[in-house]
């Protein structure tokens, strides 16, 4: 239920091979048996480590001697801050406790036998192509429920909850109907990029509301330079995030909770409404048309050669482009400007979620030590070692402090730090897929000229309205 | 030698047969079986009966799919077939007769090559190749000449009722140069003497195609018509890679393949695709049958 910050190419190859190997149970006879078995040594459950003493430095009352096995997925991020970085502040914390490392490219694969055996390893970072399915896990109770670990003191400060150390919303998105199951521990911030060289060469300043920034959109035109783009082809939801975002300041959080609710009419609210009509406007006068066809990386491109200027996307922009974008591009990023004085949202607000997805066995022998594993990595010593290996940001506030980030990282994080508490998140799409499919459909149709506000929003209701009484779909609340 | 018959057919008989159930039949009839089901690929399906048909018939995108069926069935065979026929006559009898044998238009041997190119490549790379045709900018093939002459760029694959059209060419393309290879070696069957006593007649070359080469290839048309028909039916790696948004803009563009791809891989609504999956089926299956019935005439002895 996250959005992996990655590219959408990325993200759909990965989920076509998922569902592709789920296919391929299709012309297995034998599947009925083979879940018999993998069901039938499952139910008893794996004897577990008495509980240690609680205490000011282990509060979650771990087994200080009790083993801990840990797999890490071995991919964009590698396993070298797990070993070099959060195994050692365990073993810190707890010297008698052993450490067993473990780290694959095909989660699934290697862990999936073990589940159905009962024997699973305490602390697993879910990722990559084969990453086995959040939802099913949460269902079959093969999840350790994280409550405990997020109202636990802090490592670094005894009277700070960890609840509080994270990015607002870290513990919404890994939830699932109100309870959290997943850690998500990498930061992604959404906004508009642009160059700063491009800016700062022509005296531009990005804009903090609309009359600011249609007017910026004019002195860009003027220039030649194509002001505004998405791909049409495969990235319409870089757009619907634009759009939602805007919606969600003029109208305030709750907007973005009825239309992840399905709540009735909730896309035919006014503030919905509004965004629609005002980013129609954008689309008609400053997108190129030619746009609706290509790819986003043709549209990066052009972002890269400065022939476009503001792009809608997540923050992993800027590594993504990195081999691409000419020296001294300087990535900036730009939050959704504000409609108008009476927002009840300030400009600065923005969408910001995490992703990486890492959880605790429920069934594994030492749960408790899974959970005091993730309390150490989100405490500031753990979160600063991850960022310096791997250059990316986590959740934990403080983590990051000092770092001296890329220019487009930088930027985000400073944005970040000025929303403050106006921070929110979108989950609709990793919900109802078919939703994401007609938002991003009526969005082209929307941003192109081809409808205006009110079919938008009503055909998106429709859409809405029949997945609500599809009785086959799980619903999900937040 | 009637000893050991019976072992020695079963011998030959079962091995092809069990192969032949366990992995054309059985998926089949597994397809059918899922569609009555809300299977999602995850936990055991449970059986809805007809509740996903009767969701088809509700369904925008699905209606939407048939009719663009509907168009390539007409469109596709018709032009392919039209322009094939025209190619192979002019490469097999539309010169000068040389010493009593009709002969191709000169360089009618380079042509033939030339035609055939496009079956040589792989249908993804095709469609790969046309996204740089058909690219909107000016780094598109049309559109950069379009654009250097001081034209708008032509929208091939964005605008709604151009899209359609733009694919249904890319296909035509692609076909062609089979079916001229097909209708060549038909053409190639129909002796010689019937042409020659035509021209003597005082035949035109129309007279010629019209008269003699169409009714004598008529079989091998009826086959061209339905292997067109059913790769009408198809169509999904070119669509899938080509269109706008997979079947877009505003699924202009989407065929019945397309929907069942996106409902099962994407939506993991097994179930349901299999429903759309039993629907095509039968449609294929009527199409083919209603084709070799209509199309039925005497074959012409010669």
């Amino acid at each position: 239920m996250s959005i992996t910050p990655d590219n959408p190419a990325d993200l759909s190859r990965r989920t076509v091979l998922r569902r592709a190997a789920a296919v391929g149970l299709l012309a297995t006879p034998a599947v009925g048996l083979l879940s018999a078995c993998a069901t039938s040594g499952g139910d008893e459950k794996n004897e577990q480590v008495a509980d240690g003493k609680k205490s000011a430095t282990n509060p979650l009352g771990v087994a200080e001697d009790a083993p801990i096995e840990v797999v890490i997925f071995n991919g964009g991020y590698g396993e070298k801050y797990a070993t070099d970085v959060h195994q050692p502040l365990y073993k810190k914390a707890f010297p008698k406790a052993e450490i067993k490392h473990q780290s694959t490219q095909a989660v699934s694969t290697v862990l999936q036998p073990r589940f159905a055996s009962s024997n699973p390893p305490e602390f697993v970072n879910n990722s990559g192509e084969k990453m086995m399915d959040f939802g099913a896990l949460v269902a079959d109770g093969q999840l350790q429920d994280l409550t405990e670990l997020w109202d636990a003191p802090s490592v670094d400060d005894p009277n700070k909850k960890v609840r509080d150390t994270v990015v607002p919303g870290t513990v919404d998105v890994g939830s699932f109907n109100g309870k959290p199951y997943v850690l998500y521990y990498v930061s992604t911030v959404f906004g508009i990029w642009y160059s700063g060289k491009l800016f700062k060469d022509n005296g531009w300043a990005p804009a903090k509301d609309w009359s600011e920034f249609t007017a910026l959109l004019d002195k860009i035109k003027a220039k030649g330079i194509t002001p505004y783009g998405y791909a049409g082809a495969n990235a319409a939801y870089y757009q619907w995030n634009v759009i939602l975002t805007h919606a969600a300041k003029i109208g305030g959080t709750d907007v973005l909770k009825n239309i992840d609710n399905l709540e009735d009419g909730a896309w035919q609210q006014d503030a919905v409404k509004q965004a629609a009509t005002a980013w129609a406007e954008i689309g008609a006068k400053y997108v190129d048309k030619s746009f609706e066809g290509l790819k986003h990386t043709d549209v990066q491109l052009r972002q890269n050669q400065y022939k476009l200027a503001f792009y809608p996307s997540g923050d992993w922009l800027e590594g993504e482009q990195k081999k691409d974008t000419p020296s001294g591009f300087d990535y900036q990023l730009m939050p959704v400007p504000s409609l108008s004085a009476s927002d009840k949202l300030p400009a600065t607000a923005l969408r910001a979620t995490a992703g990486e997805g890492y959880f605790v066995s429920a069934k594994s022998k030492n749960p408790k030590g899974g959970l005091e594993y993730m309390r150490q990595m989100l405490s500031v010593a753990g979160a600063k070692g991850f960022t310096e290996t791997v250059k990316a940001p986590t959740v934990v506030t403080a983590g990051s402090e000092g770092f001296a980030f890329p220019p487009g990282v930088a930027s985000s994080q400073a944005a970040l730090k000025a929303a403050g508490q106006d921070v929110f998140n979108i989950y609709f799409d990793g919900w109802y897929k078919e939703l994401d499919t007609e938002v991003r459909t009526a969005t082209n149709e929307l941003m192109f000229g081809r409808i205006k506000a009110d079919a938008f929003v009503e055909r998106i209701q429709k859409r809405a309205d029949a997945i609500k009484k599809d009785s086959s779909i799980t619903k999900f609340k937040r | 030698m009637r000893h050991g018959k019976y072992p020695f057919v079963i011998g030959f008989l079962f091995v092809p047969v069990t192969l032949y159930v366990v992995f054309v039949i059985a998926p089949y009839a597994q397809a059918f079986q899922i569609s009555m089901t809300n299977w999602r690929g995850f936990s055991a399906p449970q059986w809805v009966g007809f509740d996903n048909y009767r969701r088809l018939f509700d369904d925008d995108n699905f209606w939407k799919a048939v009719q663009h069926h509907g168009v390539l069935l007409l469109a596709l065979p018709l032009i392919t077939i039209a322009i094939a026929l025209f190619f192979s006559f002019m490469l097999n009898v539309g010169g000068k007769s040389s010493g009593g044998q009709r002969q191709g238009v000169w360089g009618s041997k380079f042509y033939r090559v030339v035609f055939f190119f496009p079956q040589v490549l792989a249908v993804a790379i095709i469609a790969v190749l046309f996204q740089m045709v058909y690219r909107p900018n000016e780094s598109g093939l049309i559109n950069g000449v379009l654009m250097k002459l001081g034209f708008d760029p032509v929208l091939f694959l964005i605008r709604p009722n151009l899209a359609l059209w733009s694919i249904i060419a890319v296909l035509v393309w692609q076909a062609v140069g089979f079916y001229v290879v097909l209708f060549s070696a038909g053409m190639a069957s129909i002796p010689g003497e019937i042409y020659e006593a035509a021209e003597i007649d005082g035949a035109s070359r129309v007279t010629l195609f019209f008269r003699v080469t169409l009714p004598l290839l008529w079989d091998t048309l009826q086959v061209a018509w339905v292997y067109l028909g059913i790769a009408a039916f198809d169509a999904f790696a070119i669509v899938s890679v080509l269109s706008v948004d997979g079947g877009g803009p505003d699924g202009a563009t989407t065929v019945l393949a397309m929907e069942i791809y996106r409902n099962a891989f994407v939506y993991s609504k097994y179930g349901y695709a299999s429903a759309m999956g039993v629907a095509l089926f039968f449609l294929t299956l009527t199409f083919a049958a209603l084709t070799l019935r209509l199309t039925k005439r005497e074959s012409v002895e010669y």
